[in-house]
């Protein structure tokens, strides 16, 4: 079946079953690798993306219901790592193996556009459904934290996905 | 990367590339002359030309040689190369090399070994490196070498004020041998610019923006993706399939058995290789695994099938009541000591198995095509991985080549490589390439589990408190005098040396599924055992827990090797390596005692704090817990203090904290809920929601490292940090509570994260 689908700004025509996991049709037909498959079950957080700007997990999203909807990927945060989130990853060194942290990144990010200054109790919630097997849970909650006070200190980030929806519309 | 082709010299190649290609890989070296050295044999000591390339605008580029799984070791290896260069760290770059043991030796991570393995050779690489720019600009100038000096990246000589960049060097440098490794001189420490100061991971600029290449998304052209059937039972047997009608299922391009001969031996083999199963190729890996949820299997699932988890915990009971099957130490009378003991302590210990569970899924893309096949992992042991692809397919080493990609976490589990042999011999049969990529469940349910066991323990102690004898019957898993991997306990096991009584005695069972290393094997288990043991003396003794520590690490008898007669055990190592230095656990004792002011804070009721040292990888680590326990069993840490001694040096130390405290939050996931259980000789838990790990709102708001920093060469810090967290938490948790935690995951004594 075809289906529409609109990631990072950039609309395609997809052919996929119905059923086919929106994290599947990312990562092997549209060959955006940077979202990551961890347990197939919701259970880890590693395939989080946006759908209409709310964090879901991919590997349960059917490509049918992420049709014609704006979808975004780590890499529409930013291409080259501007993002606040982007920014406050790098600035702490937070990754070890890195697997986790698109996911991360995806939840940290949707907190952040409701929650201009999240608590630690708002960070735990938020984030509690990513797994990181590494455990750099520390930083993580630090870099949410840094996150926001970059957003607070800059005009609103223009991710890539925003921008290039602004220009086709 | 390029590779001369045999037949040019290597110095006409170096010329070529040094004016074709806008860099210059300082001699790459020939084929042939690496055979001639003989595969296998790391060549030693390191030529600086298999590491360093500097483009003539004096961009450097540093091969990182080892698999990178979240160590950081992509990182660290060319800190150390680019510290004694003497280049700015800003201006280096760091590539990934391929798997190859004619230039690199030990390209492998495990054990912590990472660090002490390579703290001098890399260093010689760089150090070598910046000798030869000074020659190269000595010779250039016909000036003595020794009045050159070198800083960030170009060679000065003061008196004539002349200086030249590594860049404008480079050509020349390809040309000179590598200088002998006696001759080089290392820097001060005080002088390091890169070395000691926090360097951000590599690879973290990629991660962020989602860039970073894992082994999961390495792409072949024209490949296939593949899952891999294989029977819940260990060595099980297809009987019948449905295969046909999977062929016709939308997006399969293929699909077959694969049969292998039966591997009969009671004691699995470390790292038995190809499975039998059925492989399924598909355009996508949906469509694999789709197909397979539709494929029917009759198995024989052979004797294997007859084991369980609860038949197992009841054999130990058994065993336990009869005389230990055999004896691994037994220094002085323990048996007659306790007799005559003031105190006899006795407990029943047990932890389950449990499974490594990266992140990223096993997977592995091959090409094989001609005879020849090119593989794509994320192995921690490629030698092992290309051995094992040979020894499957009949292949020779030079028909294998071996490339190795970022890793979403270890832990041990790509120790093995049952993945790469897997996507080597389906490309083969299906004559496509093959991406391999295994589900969370096929993780999950085709471990190399960390063997559980059963310590039954009894100690005494004398009059003044201080403990005369230890006696250990280890219950684990085997056949006659052999263990399975990762399931021995050596004759140096703590408290061995610091009683003068110890018995340790050791009875096996069959067990069936298979084994291996995790994260700090078997120190991941036995610090829980004898730490929270140690502690049970303690307070029989009235002893402050610290203290007690402290005067039974006063108490060590000068290290004896015991000679040939006390061979380590067969299938691995045991968790107490013989030479723990006391003095350094004193020290970080002490220290971890002041960080976390031991016995000076009152605490409230249903709070407290809990101790525990473990030596393991050559690093010593005490750690504190400070742990509120609810009247609902609900725990929660409010802070953990670390103290190490992994010698004199922190090479970065934001990797170093990061992963110490991620070995502490490993350590946390096993003790809470971590459990593997066996039914019928299969896996039960097959996923996250049943094999939990410590999530955010779970983990200690502050986990405090502290480095004593000693006069001895660095060590590693990928596993020592974990084990002794479980003892020091579930210490926490008895003088909280009064409970005893004898028996792991904490879940199964109904505690809950609060």
């Amino acid at each position: 079946m075809a289906f529409k689908l609109t990631v990072n700004g950039q609309t395609t025509s997809v052919d996929a079953p119905p059923d086919m996991p929106l994290l599947w049709v990312l990562r092997d037909v549209l060959n955006l690798r940077g979202t990551k498959y961890g347990c197939g079950i919701g259970a880890c957080g590693a395939c989080t993306v946006h759908l209409n700007g709310k964090a879901v997990r991919s590997c349960l999203t059917p490509v049918s219901a992420a049709a014609n909807q704006p979808i975004m990927t780590v890499e529409g945060l930013s291409l080259d790592g501007t993002h606040p989130v982007q920014i406050a990853w790098q600035d702490l060194d937070v990754p070890q193996c890195g697997y986790c942290q698109a996911g991360q990144m995806m939840s940290a990010a949707a907190l952040l556009t409701k929650t201009l200054k999240p608590t630690d109790k708002d960070i735990d919630t938020a984030m509690n459904g990513n797994l990181c097997r590494c455990g750099t849970y520390l930083r993580i909650r630090a870099a949410v934290h840094k996150a926001a006070e970059l957003a607070a200190n800059k005009a609103p980030h223009k991710s890539t996905g925003a921008a290039m929806q602004q220009e086709e519309l | 990367m390029r590779r001369p082709n045999v037949g040019i010299d290597r110095r006409s190649f170096l010329k070529v590339s040094a004016f074709g290609a806008g860099g210059v890989l300082i001699g790459l070296q020939m084929e042939p002359e690496a055979k001639a050295q003989g595969r296998g044999a790391p060549a030693a000591p390191p030529d600086p030309h298999a590491y360093i390339k500097v483009a003539a605008d004096g961009t450097v580029t540093i091969m990182a040689k080892n698999p990178e799984v979240g160590q950081g070791i992509r990182t660290m290896l060319p800190m150390l190369i680019a510290e004694e260069l003497d280049v700015d760290w800003k201006s280096v770059k760091i590539e990934q090399t391929d798997f190859d043991d004619t230039k690199y030796a030990q390209q492998s991570a495990g054990g912590s070994t990472g660090t002490p393995n390579n703290w001098t050779p890399m260093r010689q690489v760089g150090a070598g490196g910046r000798a030869m720019f000074i020659t190269a600009a000595a010779q250039t100038w016909k000036v003595p070498e020794a009045e050159c000096t070198t800083t960030s990246g170009r060679v000065l000589h003061q008196a004539s004020n002349r200086s030249l960049g590594y860049g404008e060097l480079a050509a020349t440098v390809a040309t000179l041998p590598a200088p002998a490794p006696a001759s080089l001189k290392f820097k001060d420490p005080k002088d390091y610019k890169i070395i000691g100061h926090s360097q951000t991971g590599t690879d973290v600029g990629a991660i962020v923006t989602g860039k970073a290449i894992f082994n999961i998304d390495v792409v072949v052209p024209g490949m296939q993706y593949a899952v891999f059937e294989k029977c819940g039972v260990f060595g099980g047997k297809v009987v019948t399939s449905n295969i046909e009608d999977i062929k016709k299922l939308p997006g399969v391009k293929n699909a077959f058995v694969i049969e292998r001969p039966d591997i009969t031996d009671a004691v699995l083999p470390g790292d038995p290789g190809l499975e039998n199963g059925i492989a399924i190729l598909a355009d996508t890996w949906w469509h694999a695994q789709s197909a397979r949820k539709q494929l029917k299997v009759e198995w024989n699932e052979g004797s294997r099938a007859q084991y369980s988890s609860v038949a197992y915990a009841q054999k130990a009971g058994e065993l336990s009541k009869q005389a230990p099957q055999r004896e691994i130490r037994k220094d002085g009378d323990p048996d007659g000591t306790l007799k005559g003991a003031a105190k006899v302590i006795e407990a029943a210990y047990s932890y389950p198995f449990i499974a490594h569970a990266p992140l990223e899924p096993q997977n592995c893309t091959a090409n094989f095509k001609d005879g020849k096949v090119e593989i794509w992992t994320n192995s921690q042991t490629p030698a092992n991985g290309r051995r094992m692809v040979m020894q499957t397919l009949g292949l020779k080493d030079n028909e294998i080549t071996v490339h190795m990609v970022r890793g979403g976490g270890g832990f041990g589990r790509r120790l093995y490589n049952d993945y790469m042999v897997e996507a080597a011999y389906i490309s083969k049969q299906a004559g496509v390439p093959v991406k391999l990529v295994w589900s969370r469940e096929d993780d999950m349910t085709h471990d190399y589990y960390r063997p559980g066991g059963f310590q039954y323990l009894k100690a005494g102690l004398d009059g003044s408190g201080k403990v005369v004898a230890w006696r250990n019957h280890f219950i684990s898993y085997g056949e006659g005098e052999r263990f399975v991997a990762s399931g021995a306990m050596g004759p140096t096991e703590f408290p061995q040396r610091f009683v003068p009584n110890y018995a340790l005695n050791a009875s096996v069972m069959p067990l069936g599924i298979r084994t291996g290393a995790l994260r700090a094997p078997s120190s991941n288990a036995f610090a829980f055992v004898i730490q929270s043991f140690i502690d049970e003396l303690a307070h029989a003794a009235g002893k402050d827990p610290v203290e007690f520590r402290l005067a039974l690490l006063d108490s060590s008898a000068p290290v004896v090797q015991q000679g040939a007669a006390q061979p380590a055990p067969a299938g691995g190592r045991g968790g107490g390596p013989p030479g723990m230095n006391a003095e350094r656990m004193k020290g970080v004792m002490h220290l971890v005692a002041e960080k976390s002011g031991w016995g000076k804070r009152t605490l409230p009721k249903g709070t407290a704090m809990g101790v525990a040292f473990h030596f393991s990888h050559q690093g010593y680590f005490a750690e504190v817990a400070e742990v509120k326990v609810d009247s609902a069993n609900k725990v929660k840490i409010n802070k953990i203090w670390v103290a190490a001694d992994v010698g004199s040096q922190i090479i970065n130390p934001s990797a170093a904290d990061n992963i110490v405290q991620g070995g502490v939050i490993d350590g946390l996931s096993e003790m809470m809920s971590q459990e593997i259980t066996i039914e019928k000789g299969r896996i039960v838990q097959t996923n996250y929601n049943t094999h939990g790990m410590v999530r955010l709102a779970q983990s200690p708001p502050v986990i405090e490292v502290h480095y004593l920093k000693s006069t001895y060469s660095p060590t590693g810090l990928g596993e020592p940090a974990l084990p002794p967290i479980l003892p020091a938490v579930s210490n926490a948790i008895f003088t909280a509570t009064g409970k005893r935690i004898r028996q792991l995951p904490l879940s199964k004594s109904g505690f809950s994260w609060a």
